[in-house]
């Protein structure tokens, strides 16, 4: 876990901004999250990295985002939490999926990256970020937005407790402007 | 692509013998009439039946075999319904899960909508898919011995994902319809196996 959480000389990581992935991973982990599934993406790139080299959680690396929406509702089937890590793009990939915990209230938290917002070069990314949030309210999952980094740890801290606890199905979105800008 | 094999199987004997002695398995099922054709064979409280979400049935199971390695999970699913779910065989092929069966009752076609032809009844082979994406074992099944065979590897419990696909008659049955509260499905299950139900 050191080697990630040091991230010596990695100039991305400010030494005075709070270290969110490693945050989100302890707030997480105090929530007994046992399966984490993802598609690839790079604001979610460290805490996918800290849940991967985590032997009490098993990873589940998935061809399409909706993939984690069924895997979730089986886990809590069988007693474990667990948590899915998307970008905006792939929430479009989701929503049929979603009317599974919608009916059936399964707990569901979903982490998702924002595209298409804030200082964005790729026009493609536009669309389905502007339709993330609509799209998930139209489907029956609360989204609670987070900007600051300080923000988001404590909304995905709140976003456990009415997942796990209250049987929600809840989507913490995940500001562009917090992940900083992509360089092309 | 190859010629595609007519299935000549019934599907609710094709069922009610792999559920015969089913001890501890928990049973997923795909929308549709293998929803029906589990019902058929006797409700269990260690069903999970799905009645929508289709392409969900083979990770519901995958995300259920997980999180219980030591209980054997079958999921009963159909050829229109992994059809809508075939990156998931990837998904499930590298996460590898010993103890999850998948069994895919093939008729090649859409019965709920009126029989329209699927992708499996084209020519596609959804087994040599799952063999290729890293299963550890995948075949088609015709016939009666084959079907025990099927009935008798689940029993035995060799080292999974296992994937079979049965080549089943196009026909709708009478349906045997299980409920359709997901909520009162997932609290039996999860009750089934000791868990909170609040």
């Amino acid at each position: 876990m050191n080697r990630i959480a040091v991230a010596a000389g990695d100039p991305a990581v400010d030494a005075k901004a709070l270290d969110w992935p490693i945050e989100l991973y302890r707030v997480l982990k105090q929530h007994d999250v046992r399966q984490m599934s993802y598609v690839p993406d790079a604001g979610h790139a460290r805490l996918i990295e800290l849940f991967r080299t985590d032997s009490d959680v098993v990873t589940n690396v998935l061809t399409t985002e909706e993939e984690g929406v069924a895997i979730a509702a089986g886990a809590w089937l069988g007693g474990q939490r667990s948590v899915l890590l998307v970008q905006s793009s792939g929430v479009g990939n989701c929503i049929n999926m979603l009317s599974l915990p919608a009916i059936a209230r399964f707990p569901l938290l979903m982490l998702v990256t924002m595209r298409g917002e804030w200082a964005e070069f790729n026009p493609w990314q536009a669309p389905m970020g502007r339709a993330t949030e609509p799209a998930l309210a139209a489907i029956g999952v609360r989204t609670m937005r987070a900007d600051t980094p300080e923000d988001l740890v404590e909304t995905v801290g709140s976003a456990a407790t009415l997942a796990y606890g209250a049987d929600q199905q809840v989507a913490v979105i995940i500001a562009q402007r917090l992940l900083g800008v992509k360089q092309w | 692509m190859v010629s595609p094999t007519v299935g000549t199987l019934d599907r609710r004997d094709v069922v009610a013998r792999l559920l015969r002695d089913r001890d501890g398995l928990l049973v997923v099922t795909g929308l549709g009439s293998p929803s029906y054709d589990v019902h058929a064979a006797g409700d269990h409280d260690g069903n999970y039946y799905l009645w929508g979400a289709m392409g969900a049935a083979a990770l519901v199971g995958l995300g259920l075999a997980q999180a219980m390695p030591d209980r054997k999970v079958l999921v009963v699913t159909g050829d229109g319904e992994q059809l809508m779910g075939l990156g998931g065989l990837a998904t499930i092929a590298i996460a590898a899960p010993a103890n999850l069966v998948v069994i895919v009752l093939d008729n090649g076609h859409y019965g709920e909508t009126g029989m329209q032809m699927s992708h499996t009844g084209l020519g596609v082979d959804l087994a040599s898919i799952a063999r290729a994406a890293g299963f550890a074992e995948a075949n088609i099944v015709t016939d009666q011995s084959g079907v025990d065979a099927v009935a008798q590897s689940i029993a035995d419990r060799p080292l999974g994902p296992r994937f079979h696909v049965i080549k089943v008659k196009a026909e709708n049955l009478p349906r045997s319809l299980p409920p359709r509260d997901a909520v009162h499905i997932k609290n039996r299950l999860r009750a089934h196996l000791g868990f909170d139900v609040a």
